[in-house]
């Protein structure tokens, strides 16, 4: 029987299948931050319990942290007192942290693919909605929450039920100036943001073939706003030459022996799908959300769509409206901006900030606009300096930052300000997700960059690279 | 056929039984018909930094209950004087969408709510609540705007969620039922502790890890 990339993994983790239960299945990695797990390490004191297997765990501090420079004091003292628990959990259970200071620190799903961690056919977990990230190595990666956690860290086992599947074929290839950014919003324009609920998606066709990993990631990540429980891309070349040779990836002839294990992590041919959505690259352009779900996207050229004649979906598209502060067919490239964020566990990788850099090389940014960029971890941050990229963002006019999750989702102090108008790199446009009253139109680096620099969004196939 | 031990029959291997079983509810209900409803909603990122799993209710949709300035919005459901007993809510399609903070289900049920009614819920949002003992309950649109409209428009509606016959009903002549698998059904029921059950199963956890050892250079 014919079987698909997922159903090999979950065949292969599979430890106990009870009667009357949910499968158990084996978590090869558990990823932990401050936000979702003080409460599940208490659980366990609670309750007499260890941590199962700490060699499997790995922690960093993303969330809540400031981007201001390292030793700056954390002046908040409820996500100080939650940083210090992370540490204090750390140390009594036996957890590998990469703290504050750590020069390996940085956004938990940046983190653990750059360090050799994230790996294919692996099971990964965390306390995080974008563990999907992780998907993009042919690793079945999701989400869970806090008590999820602690029965993970008790266990190294989650029960699942198991999810369905979903093929997402990308025919063609994606144009100059469209990204793997645009490829997602693309998707979520298509199927909505509960168009994968109950599945775990798997990405195919020459477009996504064709994609670097940190672009895989960037398309992975956002599986989440489809209501997917995962996404994944089966491994190949990519994927091995960027695992080689990182700090806890399998060196020597473990190596060979993971490559060769690797190769079979294909779905067969004839394998069948619950779903199956086809989508032709060449139909896709630079996206912008307009509206307060991440699924309400409409291409550089287009218009701010008129609302619905009537049904359901009416008030819930005035509400929208209303709160982003925006008319019915206004013209996307005339919406101004305040504010910029290029970062984020979607984008904020070494290429994202390439990408962004070339766009702001020889510019400046707009006046009355402020823009920050905010590398998703230390190591991309160096990456970054050696290349020269922060002295083109400083001399353009953005603020470089340390990593972390920032803007992002606004738990730490970079936030809009209510009815601010802000482009980001990021992944949510709720309500209230960057701030308060803030209003978010997601999309990628270059158009990010672009509209930092023209004061409002701009069409990126045409724009003047500086040097080119 | 639900072959676990009742809650009586489990060993010592269960320290705890957190959570509060589901049975059978009637309550209020408080319509919040809107779609797309995400946790960052339910719960805003400002008030993720407590380490406790208390005292969430009073920030539940605290950005859509009150001004920045703290002020209450008079016109959100919440704050209305007949629904400030409500234990049921009933919202649109993909309640719960987005982060999976569990903050979300802790501040519902901090707050009374014992269940949510809704034509769908999102994945890990619907996992979490069944940690914490809330139902989430899946009956289609119609019914789900029906029970708004009722709740919008009858003084003191209420309706009864039957878990054990998996049904919702009130006194006007609603009976509905509702899909639940089997086995969340059976740990809602019981309030049981699922890490002790998993617990249960020790000689496989070790066999699988025998058979599939740490990577080698995660040891150092």
């Amino acid at each position: 029987m014919p079987r698909t990339l997922f159903e090999k993994l979950w065949d292969e983790h599979i430890v106990a299948a009870p009667a009357g239960q949910s499968p158990l299945l084996y978590v090869d990695l558990h990823l932990v931050h401050e936000v979702t797990s003080p409460q599940a390490f208490d659980g366990l004191r609670a309750a007499g319990r260890k941590v199962r297997e700490p060699l499997r765990i790995i922690a960093t501090v993303d969330h809540n942290i400031p981007t201001e420079p390292r030793g700056t004091p954390i002046t908040d003292e409820i996500a100080r007192r939650q940083i210090e628990a992370l540490q204090q959990n750390c140390r009594d259970f036996g957890v590998h942290l990469f703290d504050m200071d750590s020069p390996d620190q940085g956004i938990v799903h940046v983190i653990g693919p750059e360090l050799g961690y994230t790996q294919p056919g692996m099971t990964i977990v965390c306390g995080d909605s974008h563990t999907s990230t992780h998907g993009a190595f042919g690793a079945l990666a999701f989400g869970i929450g806090t008590s999820e956690v602690e029965h993970v860290l008790a266990t190294q086992c989650l029960q699942q039920r198991k999810p369905k599947t979903m093929l997402i074929q990308v025919k063609g290839k994606l144009a100059q100036g469209v990204t793997a950014k645009d490829l997602v919003l693309g998707i979520l324009g298509k199927i909505g943001t509960d168009g994968a609920t109950g599945h775990v998606i798997e990405y195919a066709g020459e477009a996504v073939r064709a994609l670097s990993m940190e672009g895989r990631m960037t398309v992975c990540n956002m599986s989440i706003e489809a209501g997917a429980r995962a996404g994944m891309i089966a491994p190949d070349e990519t994927t091995y030459a960027y695992i080689k040779g990182r700090p806890f990836a399998p060196s020597g002839k473990d190596w060979d022996a993971a490559v060769t294990r690797w190769r079979q992590l294909t779905s067969d041919p004839g394998a069948k799908y619950d779903q199956v959505v086809e989508i032709n690259a060449d139909e896709l352009a630079p996206f912008v959300t307009w509206g307060t779900n991440p699924g309400m996207v409409v291409p550089i050229t287009g218009r701010v769509p008129d609302l619905p004649a009537n049904g359901a979906e009416r008030p819930n598209a005035q509400r929208m409206l209303e709160y982003m502060g925006l008319e019915p067919g206004t013209p996307v490239e005339n919406i101004r901006v305040d504010r910029v964020f290029i970062g984020s566990c979607t984008n904020s990788r070494l290429e994202d900030l390439r990408a962004a850099a070339r766009v702001a090389k020889g510019h400046k940014v707009a006046n009355g606009v402020r823009a920050m960029v905010v590398p998703g971890s230390q190591n991309v941050k160096r990456a970054a300096e050696e290349e020269g990229l922060h002295r083109i963002f400083q001399e353009a006019g953005f603020e470089w930052r340390e990593s972390g999750c920032s803007m992002c989702l606004g738990m730490n102090p970079d936030i809009l300000n209510p009815g601010e108008r802000c482009a980001s790199t990021s992944n949510r446009n709720f309500e209230g997700r960057q701030g308060r009253g803030g209003r978010t139109h997601l999309l990628s680096p270059m158009m990010a960059a672009a509209a930092a620099i023209a004061g409002h969004f701009t069409d990126i196939r045409s724009w003047k690279f500086n040097g080119e | 056929m639900i072959m676990v031990p009742s809650v009586s029959q489990r060993n010592d291997t269960e320290k705890e039984d957190n959570m509060q079983p589901f049975r059978k509810h009637q309550g209020k209900v408080a319509p919040l018909y809107r779609a797309n409803i995400d946790t960052d909603q339910i719960i805003p990122k400002q008030f993720l930094k407590k380490i406790e799993k208390t005292g969430f209710g009073e920030f539940l949709f605290n950005d859509w209950r009150r001004s920045a300035e703290g002020k209450p919005d008079t016109a959100f459901v919440l704050n209305q004087p007949q629904y400030s007993a409500a234990s049921i809510l009933v919202a649109a399609k993909n309640f719960g969408c987005g982060s999976s903070r569990e903050h979300a289900v802790w501040a519902l049920a901090d707050y009374g709510f014992r269940a949510v009614i809704a034509p769908s819920f999102a994945d890990i949002f619907a996992n979490n609540c069944v940690k914490n003992g809330v139902l989430t309950v899946v009956l289609n649109d119609q019914q789900c705007e029906e029970i708004a409209r009722r709740a919008s428009e009858i003084p003191e509606y209420q309706v009864t969620v039957d878990l054990e016959q998996r049904t919702v009903t009130d006194n006007q002549g609603l009976a509905a039922n509702f899909p639940i698998d089997e086995f969340t059904r059976h740990c809602l029921l019981e309030g049981l502790d699922d890490i002790g059950l998993t617990l249960q199963h020790q000689a496989e956890i070790s066999a699988y890890e025998s058979r599939h050892p740490v990577p080698a250079a995660w040891k150092s």
